[in-house]
């Protein structure tokens, strides 16, 4: 069952659990620090097919592949498929949902997308309305670089707080039984905007969310960060993280120890991607690939979203963005 | 109550302050070593249409920016202009080349749409706006050089 914590926080009362997933990336991020943790690394952008958007496509549909045979189950055992990207329309997820064949919910969070996957899906399984999820969120540079910004041959130099969109995808299969990491909590962010316009500044953009929901989450739980062998957002970079530190800072809240970033994580200093990465994948590479292979008992994951269409930004509005938290029991971690 | 969560003001000048600032001497002395090469290499290509295809030097311009317009092209096309772009910055973008590339960029990026839907109609996406803003300049600067 699901219990309520304050009013953006639930806890999952029935173990929800992670019992696989998949991690599948591309060359850029194969050659980073994380690249040695995923369990498929293409070798170049196009894999084979004809376009970006079908080549982001490929991504996900192996992820999915890959978490539903390490979690031993059938495509026909799968209760509900709940997806999301950051192409219009949410594409990627539509057609791999038609390819899986499950029940399928698309969700839109943009980068937050994998946190907000997982809290519905762990929703699902503990209120006893599914028994197999299977979530994904996908990203690939150059579908979202066409659509966001410039084409993707266009020589453009891009300012210093810029961030890379990460190509890759990640799914999970939440189920109530099994053996697995577990889904503890989840807390939903509220829509933030601090007047930042400039698309290339997604971090910066970003971490008023990242900032809010940690507190919430803290306040809701009556936890100390402390209580977290580690606090992760999802592609602040290094700008973004900054600020929340700065933010946390003011707030009175310690963060100083045990926080990072997926998107400060994903990449090396010599690869030269500015402040970092960024994208769905972002924050589900590192925690599947890199944090699920470490020695945890409890990480909170806050998968941080910046909800701008180009259109918006193109009329001079600001970004709004949003940031989901999941905190993560690691099997064998005790309680 | 927290202002960086509350003021956007407040919260720009803090932003502002961590923002990693661009190396602008750099970035000045890279696009005007790349930028000035890049006219030394049409100085070069024009004196050849000079010495060894007859052009006077009043004509010798036209096939010399064909040249440097075709260069820019292929190096898109090769994969390599965004590269040397992402370290020149302006010293790529100012000239003739930088506008190659991003028509040539364009049209290889929307090849998929199709020839008339991507090629077609999105090859000026980017080169547009100077397409038309070239052209009302050059038409208002036309008109007041007649009328003086």
């Amino acid at each position: 069952m699901v219990s309520k914590l304050g009013k953006q926080t639930l806890m999952f009362t029935g173990k929800p659990t992670i019992t696989g997933y998949g991690t599948v990336a591309g060359p850029k991020e194969g050659q980073g620090p994380v690249g040695s943790y995923f369990d498929k690394v293409f070798p170049d952008m196009i894999l084979g097919e004809k376009s970006f958007e079908k080549a982001e496509r490929k991504l996900m549909g192996t992820a999915v592949e890959l978490a539903v045979e390490k979690a031993a189950l059938t495509n026909e055992q799968i209760d509900l498929f709940i997806a999301g990207d950051l192409l219009n329309q949410i594409i990627t997820a539509n057609f791999s949902a038609l390819r899986l064949g499950a029940p399928f919910m698309g969700i839109y969070g943009a980068c937050s997308s994998f946190a907000q996957g997982l809290l519905l899906g762990g929703l699902f399984v503990d209120s006893g309305g599914a028994q197999n999820v299977v979530t994904a969120t996908s990203s690939h540079n150059c579908s979202a670089e066409r659509q966001y910004r410039y084409p993707t041959e266009y020589g453009a130099q891009l300012p210093p707080w810029s961030q890379h969109t990460v190509t890759g995808a990640a799914a999970c299969v939440v189920s109530a039984t099994g053996a697995g990491n577990t889904l503890e909590m989840a807390t939903i962010g509220k829509v933030q905007d601090l007047g930042v316009k400039d698309p290339f500044n997604m971090g910066g953009a970003m971490a008023p969310a990242a900032a809010d929901t940690i507190f919430k989450h803290l306040e809701e739980t009556g936890r100390q960060p402390g209580d977290y062998d580690l606090i992760v957002t999802g592609d602040l970079g290094k700008v973004g993280r900054e600020m929340v530190l700065e933010i946390a800072q003011r707030q009175g809240v310690d963060l100083s120890q045990n926080y990072r970033d997926c998107g400060e994580l994903i990449y090396s200093k010599e690869q030269q991607m500015n402040a970092g990465g960024s994208g769905c994948a972002c924050s589900a590479l590192v925690t599947l690939g890199l944090l699920f292979n470490q020695n945890y008992k409890r990480i909170l994951v806050v998968a941080t979203g910046a909800l701008h269409s180009p259109t918006t930004y193109q009329q001079q509005e600001n970004i709004p963005t949003v940031a989901h938290a999941v905190s993560i029991n690691f099997a064998g971690g005790g309680n | 109550m927290n202002k960086l969560l509350s003021d956007q003001n407040s919260y720009q000048n803090v932003l502002n302050q961590k923002m990693p600032k661009p190396n602008l001497p750099r970035n000045l002395a890279l696009s005007f070593v790349v930028g000035g090469g890049i006219c030394v290499l049409g100085q070069f290509i024009q004196n050849i249409y000079i010495n060894y295809f007859n052009f006077s030097p009043d004509r010798a311009g036209d096939p010399t920016i064909t040249t440097m317009i075709f260069l820019g092209g292929l190096l898109t096309a090769l994969g390599v202009f965004d590269r040397i772009a992402r370290f020149a910055g302006a010293g790529t973008a100012v000239p003739v080349t930088g506008f190659a590339n991003s028509m040539v960029s364009a049209a290889l990026e929307f090849k998929r749409e199709g020839y008339v839907l991507g090629v077609g109609s999105k090859m000026f996406i980017l080169a547009g706006s100077v397409i038309v803003f070239g052209v009302v300049a050059a038409f208002i600067i036309g008109l007041i050089s007649a009328l003086i």
